[in-house]
């Protein structure tokens, strides 16, 4: 049973990367993403195996927990680098019963797993090295000039925020649940599909109303501190770009100009 | 019936439990408690909130598997033979703080009914024992048919307590069944239980933070500390220490300190003196020997 969920996968620390201001590290990442499906040549991949891993190096998370990430995905990628490998090209290395492996079949499966996996592991980079309350700062505050068109930016952040606090406790509460009703004798792990699927019915039922329960109370605090949703309203640790949030932006522009200029003038083809 | 009562129902030897063990996260709840229950005992275990109490009686029943140590029922240990944990969570009866959030069917009859169904037992056995039950927790027959969610507080918490108690457990534990309820619906509660272990001889284990209902009604305190057990004792043994309680933050009940401050005045007062009814007839019985209290401060 999920027990001590690390949610958002968020790890404190202190670093550079930790300290951005986390509307750079949310408009970095667009422009490292762009910048990864920009990149084709071998210059290219180079500089951004480069800014990634000095991306880890700088945020000090370990390896290993930068590469935890990918275990959802292999997958895809595994899948992806497959189909590279089979269905494109010319110049024929291997041919055996229906398949056959090309050159640049195996260099495109090469650099689509590379792409996906720098994708993967930067993404996470943001969320191991931001909280996710930080984060949905930094998107209201960047999508803000969407309320001119009325759109309810600070509604759905604060939905989010909401979310993110309650996950932990409706944790807390599946799991006495779950205990309670094992101590009346439920059995979550034997018995076909239906009768499992029957066995959650006493758990979801009482964390519903719970949830629900909580939801009342919450809005009735919120309401009895004046509460009136995001017009004038103040922050407590309001959103501060320094000199270092500026550097990381101009770092930014420069790798997405350098690699944009590297493949426009077809330096290093990968094929 | 004399040899019963000598061997332990329950017994723990060693309990240590640590939650998220190999991570930094890493918490010793509990640590080598050795701990006896007879049947037929009624014990209250108090201690400070995250001393311990609510992680130990999880491994009463078998939902947590102690990380090192063992827990016996009825001399056989819990997980010596695979099905015995099981087996042991219909005859310790588990009531969780604030049970009546565990409620969820759609009638108080199926909810009672859940326990002894998953129990396998028949139809008839079934209807006894949700009866049984209601009757025990003063639940009328009317309210059966009802929604548990359209009761009140205190029958909400009388309900969830009749569902385990339809299991007929040998042993009862509860924890803070009154918290959160007024003295009306405490006094429920607890007389509740208390009909229950009478009618069956079973042992009750009850976690609170309520001195006074503690001294009216336990016969035997264990108080734990630190994931450790610090006393182990009669309430009288226990409540005459109420400095070492108050060192550990918490208190001993008004009469026991009202008779430690007679005592510190000169009023030669038992040690024992820990409930109300027990202080009046200390004081009536001082004042029939000694035609008035024989004490110059007062």
């Amino acid at each position: 049973m999920p027990r001590d969920i690390t949610l958002g996968q968020y790890f404190p620390g202190q670093t550079v990367v930790h300290r951005l201001d986390p509307r750079v590290k949310l408009v970095l990442m667009i422009v490292y993403i762009s910048a990864l499906f920009v990149a084709k040549g071998l210059a290219g991949y180079i500089i951004m195996i480069a800014v990634l891993t000095s991306c880890l190096a700088l945020s000090r998370l370990k390896l290993r927990t930068a590469l935890r990430g990918l275990r959802g995905i292999v997958i895809i990628i595994a899948l992806t680098a497959i189909l590279n490998i089979f269905l494109t090209g010319e110049t024929v290395l291997l041919k055996f019963w229906v398949f056959t492996i090309t050159k640049e079949g195996l260099i495109a499966g090469a650099a689509m797993a590379g792409r996906l996996i720098m994708l993967i592991v930067g993404s996470f980079l943001l969320t191991y090295t931001t909280s996710p309350i930080a984060l949905t700062d930094g998107l209201e505050k960047l999508l803000g000039p969407l309320k001119k068109i009325r759109a309810p930016i600070h509604e759905l952040a604060l939905m989010m925020s909401i979310a993110l606090r309650f996950i932990p406790t409706l944790m807390e509460e599946t799991n006495k649940i779950i205990s309670a009703q094992k101590a009346r004798g439920a059995d979550f792990e034997t018995g076909g599909l239906l009768k499992r699927a029957k066995a959650i019915i006493p758990i979801v039922i009482p964390l519903f109303i719970s949830a629900f329960r909580r939801a009342d109370e919450l809005a009735v605090a919120m309401e009895s501190r004046c509460y009136h949703g995001g017009e004038g309203r103040t922050r407590m640790k309001p959103l501060k770009t320094a000199g270092r949030d500026y550097a990381a932006l101009a770092c930014g522009a420069c790798v997405l100009a350098a690699v944009i200029v590297l493949e426009a003038l077809k330096v290093w083809p990968l094929i | 019936m004399t040899t019963e009562t000598n061997t332990p129902l329950i017994r723990t030897e060693k309990l240590t439990h640590t939650y998220s063990a190999g991570t930094p996260f890493e918490r010793v709840a509990v640590c080598d408690i050795d701990f006896e229950a007879a049947k037929g005992e009624c014990i209250g275990i108090i201690g400070h909130t995250g001393s311990g109490k609510s992680t130990f009686i999880q491994h009463l029943n078998g939902l947590l598997k102690p990380t090192s140590g063992r827990v016996f029922f009825d001399g056989r240990e819990l997980y010596e033979t695979k099905g015995y944990a099981r087996e042991v969570r219909f005859k310790v009866g588990l009531v969780f703080q604030y049970p009546e959030y565990q409620l969820f069917e759609s009638s108080l009859y199926d909810d009672i009914a859940f326990g002894p169904k998953n129990m396998g037992l028949k139809e008839a056995e079934i209807r006894d024992r949700v009866h049984e039950a209601a009757g025990f927790a003063l639940l009328e027959e009317e309210l059966l048919s009802k929604s548990p969610f359209e009761l009140s507080g205190g029958q909400k918490r009388r309900a969830a307590i009749a569902g385990v108690i339809a299991m007929r457990p040998e042993v009862l534990i509860l924890d803070e069944p009154t918290a959160g309820l007024d003295p009306r619906g405490r006094d429920e509660i607890i007389a509740n239980i208390l009909s229950y272990k009478e009618a069956r001889g079973a042992t009750v284990i009850m976690v609170t933070h309520n001195m006074e209902e503690i001294a009216r009604t336990v016969e035997r305190i264990v108080l734990f500390e630190d994931g450790a057990v610090a006393m182990d004792g009669t309430p009288a043994s226990v409540f005459s220490r109420s400095e070492e309680l108050e060192a550990m933050g918490l208190t001993a009940p008004v009469a026991a300190l009202v008779a430690r401050r007679l005592r510190a005045l000169g009023v030669p007062l038992d040690d024992g003196v820990y409930t109300i009814p027990q202080l009046k007839s200390a004081l009536v019985a001082l004042m029939d020997t000694s035609g008035g209290l024989a004490c110059p401060e007062i």
